[in-house]
């Protein structure tokens, strides 16, 4: 069946919203109206009171396809996005081994095609992700790819760091930093603080995350670059951002859901499942990143979604590994974060679909290789991936119903609201009624 | 807050009242007693099983355990898992559910990492679990042992007994606490039971090894170690814990005992009546000179008597105390 | 009591008084000092806490201790275990498991100053200073000044 009729959601566009129907067929959107007549064979969904939205792009994803298959796939990982309301993610390259070159992304790129959501792929800036030599960006940019970046770890060496940049910025490709000074903060497993302190952890520090923002910022400014900040954690952090901003540098950045929705006191049990890098800071930095969401400081919400084996999570504190779910739960955390009823439906979108699909350059006037069109403004024409999220919804996070391979989200038991209630894909309903079809 | 560890875990003394600590030492009195008797042996838990997970060794301290855990008749299994095959990366769940199905009530655990022992009684909540050390964090029958030990002592300066006292000799008391207080998870320990009981706590200790957030700890920074050593009425000194990274906090041993070691001149000028603890094992010559060692104002081969008593109250409370019929 | 004592045990030379913390620590006191009244000798005198050999430990909270002091050997010796109030027999069955921790006594000999039955152990006293027959929902005190009889009022 390819035929669907959205009906009577509040369609929401780039500036405006209105209440209508959505007919899409073959794909692609193919009217959009206060009311539209279901053509014969069309498969309506009622998204009364609900919002229709382009479907959601994740910048940051772990996929953990090659080498930890046992804690998620390519193709589960898109199904747990997909249910997500996310139409299209982009994997991280710190799989086992790195995506560094050609073949492996090639490899990647392969599974996604399989899936039944877009699944992009980030480059490794450097060899092995070891932050020695480059790594062949360009022939990976050949393939499509369009974001680099050594996550996991940031590029330590500011001249290794600057000549990424000035090599990126011919091909039109954007560097993307995990900003942690691994001379400050390695070996520390939470914020550094008070609580650290008192529980004998040793502590990553903010200035850790703020320095590397300086020091990228200013190297954007020398070489004429761009640089996307992941999971920025603190607020001084992104008052750098929007400085810099101000002054005209090309920098953007993204805030994943559990630095503005957790902070440090999570920590206080010693439970691994709030253990993350850069780590969940102190309530202060929570209330900024949530205020910057809302003034539009920061561009885009991100998930590093990081699964992790159940066994893996079963460790010691400091032997953990660091990271947490996040494709399932974004949404509603981002609806919540938003101000939940005064939450403004285009900003949603913002955060969640335009302006992450303008970062990974895949709107529809972006040039690159096989993934259809996000981000769009719902015009007739448009490639079909859509959302309808239900902001009336409230619901409880149930760990085991979840579609992750791995168990390791920090929200079993929370009470969440809005819902994300259907997902279009590239014109195929994946998900209807927050579960996949 | 508790005011008891009757029936429950004893996994850190952040979060026992002064009362909860005072009982604990009245007990040791008890089992003082019981030490110093021909058969010392009581039968409190007789037919009860205490384990001892060493994953970090430690002879002495294990010992110090398992002796405690015998002398109230329980059945001791223990585990030295340091020197056995499991590697690091074994999940605790899995190690503590073998040892579990055996039938156990409580277990002794000292681990490398901070919080272990915290997370292996969230999987087996029936079992009292005993932290005896868990990386940075917390050495709770260490911190008892030593307050113990200073109560011990200042009654017979004064004549009473530690259960007439209870903890009015630790009011004000002048406590100097010297040394690697960043790694230490003694120096937590030490710091909270003082606190608690009421005494002054001041630190001394080179800018690098104090720990972050210092200035919002229940203590005062010394300024000058030597004026800090002539205001102490106890000196607790700590051992740089080279294992735990301090060695690139300062640039040699050497230059640290200079500064802040307790070497004979310094404990020359200190007040007669001062007395010296170290929570041992020693660096002879590091942070503690040879022969101040020796001297009778130090306590430390006192400590080390007191750490079985200590034990026995802490796992007599904790074990008998419980509500819940024993495993068997 | 003290004259009972005497009687029964022809001479004084071999008794040791030993009181149970707490309650039998007066009595034991008292009862030492008017012995070596009248034998003209000190009569050695104990006092024995018997928290760590209760068979009961698991049901009951753990009471309070207090402080053993035994500083003789007990074996050869006629022991008088001195208590205040008698009732189920479970302490003094747990103290005489902790007086063969100080030797082997030639006998051991029971006094209270009030019995007031419910045995649940074959437990007989040899010297008795009020028989108090009571209900188990009654608490008994006993001091030097007097015995008190309560009801036990749900907490």
């Amino acid at each position: 069946m390819s035929t669907f009729l959205l009906r009577h959601g509040l369609v929401v566009r780039a500036d405006t919203t209105f209440v209508g129907d959505v007919l899409v067929e073959n794909g692609v959107i193919a009217d959009v109206q206060d009311t539209i007549s279901a053509p014969s064979g069309a498969h309506e969904i009622d998204a009364t009171d609900c919002w229709i939205g382009p479907g959601f792009v994740d910048l940051h994803t772990h996929l953990r396809e090659p080498g930890r298959e046992e804690s998620e796939t390519v193709m589960s990982g898109s199904l747990a996005a997909a249910v997500g309301g996310y139409c299209a993610i982009v994997a991280m390259p710190n799989t086992e081994p790195a995506l560094d070159n050609v073949a492996l992304v090639a490899y990647v790129l392969e599974r996604g095609a399989q899936c039944p959501i877009d699944v992009a792929v980030a480059g490794a800036v450097t060899q092995g992700r070891r932050g020695e030599k480059l790594a062949p960006i360009a022939e990976m940019a050949a393939l499509g790819v369009r974001l680099f970046t050594d996550d996991g770890t940031g590029v330590q060496d500011p001249s290794l760091m600057r000549r990424a940049l000035m090599y990126a910025k011919p091909l039109g490709v954007r560097l993307a930093q995990h900003c942690e000074d691994e001379l400050l903060a390695g070996g520390g497993t939470m914020n550094e603080g008070a609580l650290s302190s008192r529980l004998g952890l040793v502590g990553r520090p903010a200035l850790a995350e703020e320095l590397m923002v300086l020091r990228d910022i200013e190297l954007v400014r020398l070489t004429g670059g761009a640089v996307h900040f992941m999971h920025l954690s603190t607020a001084r952090s992104i008052s750098l951002v929007v400085a810099a901003r101000a002054e005209g540098l090309a920098v953007t950045c993204e805030v994943a859901p559990h630095h503005f929705t957790l902070d440090e006191g999570a920590c206080e049990h010693f439970d691994p499942l709030f253990k993350v890098h850069p780590p969940l800071r102190t309530p202060s930095d929570v209330a900024a990143l949530r205020h910057a969401l809302i003034s539009g400081a920061v561009d885009a919400v991100a998930t590093d979604h990081a699964p992790h084996a159940p066994e893996l999570k079963d460790l010691p504190f400091d032997e953990a590994p660091a990271g947490m779910l996040g494709l399932e739960h974004a949404a509603s955390l981002t609806y919540e974060a938003l101000g939940a009823q005064t939450c403004a439906p285009t900003q949603f979108f913002n955060l969640l679909s335009r302006a992450p699909a303008r970062i990974a350059q895949l709107r529809a006037g972006d040039s690159r290789l096989k993934l259809s069109a996000h981000g769009g403004a719902l015009h007739v024409g448009d490639d079909a991936n859509l959302v309808i999220f239900d902001p009336q919804q409230r619901w409880t996070v149930r760990r085991d119903e979840m579609l992750s391979r791995s168990t390791n989200t920090p929200y079993d038991g929370r009470a969440m609201f809005g819902r994300v209630r259907a997902t279009l894909a590239r014109g195929q309903l994946i998900v209807e009624n927050g579960v996949l079809t | 807050m508790i005011d008891t560890i009757r029936g429950e875990n004893l996994l850190s003394l952040d979060n026992l009242s002064r009362t909860a600590i005072i009982e604990v030492l009245d007990v040791a009195e008890s089992f003082v007693e019981v030490n110093q008797r021909a058969i010392k042996k009581v039968p409190a838990l007789k037919g009860r099983v205490v384990a001892s997970l060493f994953f970090e060794e430690s002879t002495r301290t294990r010992l110090s355990f398992e002796t405690a855990a015998k002398r109230l008749s329980a059945d001791v299994l223990s585990l030295a898992v340091a020197s056995s095959s499991v590697k690091k990366g074994e999940s605790l769940r899995d190690t503590i559910a073998t040892i579990d199905a055996l039938g156990i009530d409580a277990v002794v655990m000292r681990h490398q990492s901070s919080g272990a022992s915290l997370q292996v009684s969230r999987y087996v909540p029936h079992v009292h679990v005993i932290n005896a050390g868990d990386g940075l964090h917390q050495h709770p029958t260490q911190g008892l042992l030593d307050v113990f030990t200073v109560r011990q002592v200042l009654c017979e300066r004064h004549g009473t007994t530690g259960t007439e006292s209870g903890g009015e000799l630790f009011d004000g008391l002048h406590v100097l606490i010297v040394g690697d207080v960043r790694h230490s998870r003694v120096a937590r320990s030490d710091i909270a039971a003082y606190v608690a009981l009421g005494a002054h706590v001041r630190v001394a200790a080179p800018g690098t090894l104090l720990p972050d957030d210092i200035e919002n700890w229940p203590v005062s920074v010394a300024d000058d170690f030597d004026d800090a050593l002539e205001w102490a009425d106890v000196v607790g000194l700590l051992r740089l814990q080279s294992e735990r990274g301090s060695g690139s906090y300062v640039p040699s041993l050497g230059e640290f005992t200079v500064t802040y070691g307790l070497t004979l001149e310094r404990a020359r000028r200190l007040r007669p009546t001062t007395l010296i603890m170290h929570p041992g094992p020693m660096n002879r010559g590091v942070e503690i000179d040879s022969r101040v060692a020796d001297l009778p104002s130090a306590l430390i081969t006192r400590q080390v008597a007191n750490g079985v008593p200590i034990r026995m109250a802490v796992l007599y409370l904790t074990v008998a105390g419980s509500p819940k019929e024993s495993t068997l | 009591m003290a004259h009972e004592i005497i009687e029964r045990n022809h001479s004084l030379a071999e008794v040791s008084v030993i009181g149970l913390q707490r309650g039998g620590e007066p009595f034991a006191t008292s009862l030492t000092t008017i012995l070596s009244e009248l034998y003209g000798a000190p009569v050695p005198m104990g006092l024995l806490d018997v928290s760590f050999y209760r068979d009961d430990l698991s049901l009951n909270p753990v009471p309070n201790s207090a402080m053993t002091h035994i500083d003789h050997d007990l074996t050869n010796r006629t022991v008088v275990l001195v208590d205040d109030v008698l009732f189920t027999g479970r302490t003094i069955r747990a103290a005489l498991n902790a007086l063969s921790d100080w030797g082997r006594p030639q006998s051991v000999q029971l006094a209270v100053m009030v019995d007031r039955g419910h045995r649940e152990l074959p437990i007989r006293p040899d010297y008795v200073g009020k028989n108090l027959p009571s209900s188990q929902s009654e608490a008994i005190v006993a001091t030097l000044e007097g015995v008190w009889i309560g009801t036990r009022v749900p907490s």
